[in-house]
């Protein structure tokens, strides 16, 4: 992974010191709140509903052991034993104390993490495939070039007064994992006829209030220009942008109302200029970077062969690891999911006890998902047994990925400031009444996301069943969504009706699945299901 | 009634203005009546709280219930970690909420 040069540390300390003053000044009463907000935000701090909350940048989702123990060991020293993971593979601390926070930022300098980016009108953390470097379907990793970007992007001036914030999502495979087209820019590694790297460009994505799949604005950038494309955008984007209208300032809206191809025109236009700029990466800092990211060093001639004589073992074998680029090796997934949990949060327990199988089975390395499990990248096949007994011992060897109980819930009003409704006891509703592991293999595929306001953080609109919190004359009333994916086959959520109070929404999901289990076909999924025989039937059922 | 809200500045905890002073209580909360905006502004240049709000309330036999479910929340805790609340030791807490 990339590790900070003398540079990045000297940036990172002083933006670490800068903040305390800050803090210090707030403190003292030498600013007021509205002057403070700001500054706060740039640093990941913000005020929530029992406490200020940190969010963590992960960037791409990859940290290593010594990051993760710190993390732990931030949750158990300045919050309350906890943290929890994000949908931008970020994690957030609930219970942070504005006087702690400047020493917290100290301690995750020493281990080259920070807040920044996190909040505000800035580029967030770049998101990536959970599997990036290790999966058997990718023409490579794309990390270095998701580091290039954050690195070139941070602190650019003009990037660090956008009209709103501004996602970016990097994949390199066929197979989507990140849900690449529900960002604001979407970037997918692909190789043209000639068999060069370059990115096909999709822009004008994301959920919140006005949902928009990202368009195909660029079939193949060669890979060494892409930054002057990316300028492209964000140029143009932040000359047209309404700056007076809150709801109208994600790029999404723009290149809506331009219409894509106008917006697409008008990109193609200023990157032509942005390539006379000779602003792009150089080659040999492009191989700079990427050194950091050269594979570790696989072993050869490992067994392929797993025992699966104990059943659990098989069947975690089966649900949680996926296929690895590098023979006898596999990708375990960790699930965070279990039911009656809170889905992304993780003790500090458990955060040493990942890193420590990390160091010990995979190469020091950890991911994050943004549907907020973990992942052990590289993991020996000789080796699952015993990753799985000791994540089975941390609580941490659930097996549901995908599955009907894997919910993406965003926290919802129990602890943000901009819910409406509480996501987090819905989500645990559900896996309660979909525990029994056979029902859950029996559904198959089944993506529900939960969102406890319209800002999506939840993702409900790429659910296969989505939910959404709304505050209907002061009570938590939540709405149905069917046919979602944040997939390659990626698809909007549609409502289906009225919506349902507490109970009356897990008994909807109910009677969308015996829909889905009634009418489907051989190897369909839910969602395959769902966009064969269209809405109806599920409505029927649920409001008939 | 109406009571006082907001967070501690350094802590960011959850506090109620209770007539002389915060707590963390809520059932410890004044009627601020029509005063709540001229105390919300002195207490907060004083930097005793961090963005206060007037909320509306109601009095009854268990103390004083904010009128949203947000602000029951906020005086509790999370629901889905009660034993983080202000009231571990009380199983049935989570229905003063709901």
């Amino acid at each position: 992974m990339y590790r900070y040069d003398q540079y990045d540390q000297a940036i990172v300390d002083a933006r670490v010191e800068e903040f305390r003053d800050q803090a210090a000044r707030r403190l003292a009463g030498q600013m007021t709140e509205d002057q403070f907000k700001p500054l706060r935000l740039k640093n990941g701090l913000y005020l929530q509903l029992h406490a200020y909350m940190l969010r963590i940048a992960i960037p791409y989702g990859t940290l290593n052991s010594r990051q993760l123990r710190m993390l732990g060991h931030i949750a158990r020293t300045y919050d309350r034993g906890y943290g929890h993971f994000t949908t931008r593979q970020n994690i957030q601390y609930h219970w942070i104390k504005l006087q702690d926070a400047p020493d917290i930022l100290a301690e995750l300098a020493t281990v080259e993490m920070h807040a920044i980016q996190t909040s505000g009108e800035s580029i967030r953390n770049i998101s990536a495939d959970q599997y990036a470097g290790a999966a058997a379907d990718e023409i490579c990793d794309p990390r270095p070039w998701a580091e290039l970007i954050r690195q070139a992007t941070t602190f650019h001036p003009e990037f660090s007064y956008l009209p709103r914030k501004f996602k970016i999502a990097l994949i390199a495979s066929p197979t989507d994992r990140a849900a690449l087209r529900w960002h604001d820019l979407a970037l997918r590694i692909v190789r043209n006829e000639a068999g060069e790297e370059g990115f096909e460009v999709f822009a004008g994505g994301g959920m919140g209030r006005t949902p928009f799949i990202a368009y195909p604005i660029r079939a193949f950038c060669p890979a060494e220009q892409i930054f002057s494309y990316i300028q492209a955008v964000l140029r143009v984007w932040n000359s047209h942008a309404r700056r007076d209208n809150i709801h109208k300032q994600r790029m999404k809206i723009l290149v809506h109302d331009l219409g894509h191809e106008e917006f697409t025109r008008q990109v193609e236009e200023t990157f032509a200029h942005m390539l006379t700029l000779g602003t792009d990466f150089p080659r040999a800092e492009y191989e700079r970077i990427a050194a950091y990211f050269t594979p570790p060093p696989f072993e050869t001639g490992l067994p392929e062969e797993i025992d699966r004589a104990d059943p659990e073992f098989a069947l975690w074998v089966d649900r949680q690891t996926a296929a690895h680029k590098a023979p006898g090796y596999a990708i375990v997934n960790v699930s965070l999911k279990r039911v009656g949990g809170i889905g992304g949060d993780i003790t500090a327990d458990q955060m040493d006890i990942v890193a420590d199988l990390a160091e010990r089975y995979s190469f020091d390395d950890i991911r994050v998902s943004h549907a907020q499990n973990l992942v052990l990248p590289h993991v020996r096949k000789q080796d699952l047994h015993a990753v799985w007994q000791a994540l089975d011992a941390a609580g941490l060897a659930d097996v549901n990925l995908d599955l009907v109980t894997d919910i993406i819930a965003c926290p919802g009003l129990d602890y943000c400031t901009l819910a409406n409704a509480r996501s987090i006891p819905i989500a645990q509703k559900i896996a309660q009444r979909f525990a029994d592991i056979d029902r859950q293999l029996e559904l198959g595929e089944l993506k529900i996301k939960i969102s406890g306001c319209i800002n999506a953080c939840g993702h409900h609109h790429a659910g296969h069943i989505g939910i959404l919190g709304v505050d209907r004359k002061g009570t938590e009333n939540y709405q149905l969504l069917l046919g979602g994916s944040g997939a390659e086959d990626t698809s909007l959520g549609k409502i289906t009706g009225p919506g349902f109070d507490e109970d009356g929404i897990v008994d909807a999901v109910e009677k969308t699945t015996d829909v889905y289990l009634r009418e489907r076909q051989d190897g369909e999924r839910f969602l395959d299901t769902y966009r064969r025989i269209g809405v109806e039937p599920f409505k029927e059922a649920i409001y008939g | 009634m109406k009571i006082l809200t907001g967070n501690d500045l350094a802590t960011g905890d959850v506090i109620w203005w209770t007539g002389s002073g915060w707590s963390r209580h809520v059932e410890e909360s004044a009627d601020v009546g029509e005063k709540g905006d001229e105390i919300a502004q002195t207490e907060a240049a004083a930097r005793r709280v961090n963005g206060p709000y007037i909320i509306d309330a109601s009095r009854d036999e268990a103390g004083i219930r904010p009128a949203h479910i947000k602000d029951r929340i906020r005086a509790l805790g999370p629901t889905v970690r009660l034993d983080l609340s202000l009231k571990p030791a009380d199983p049935t807490i989570g229905t003063w909420v709901i």
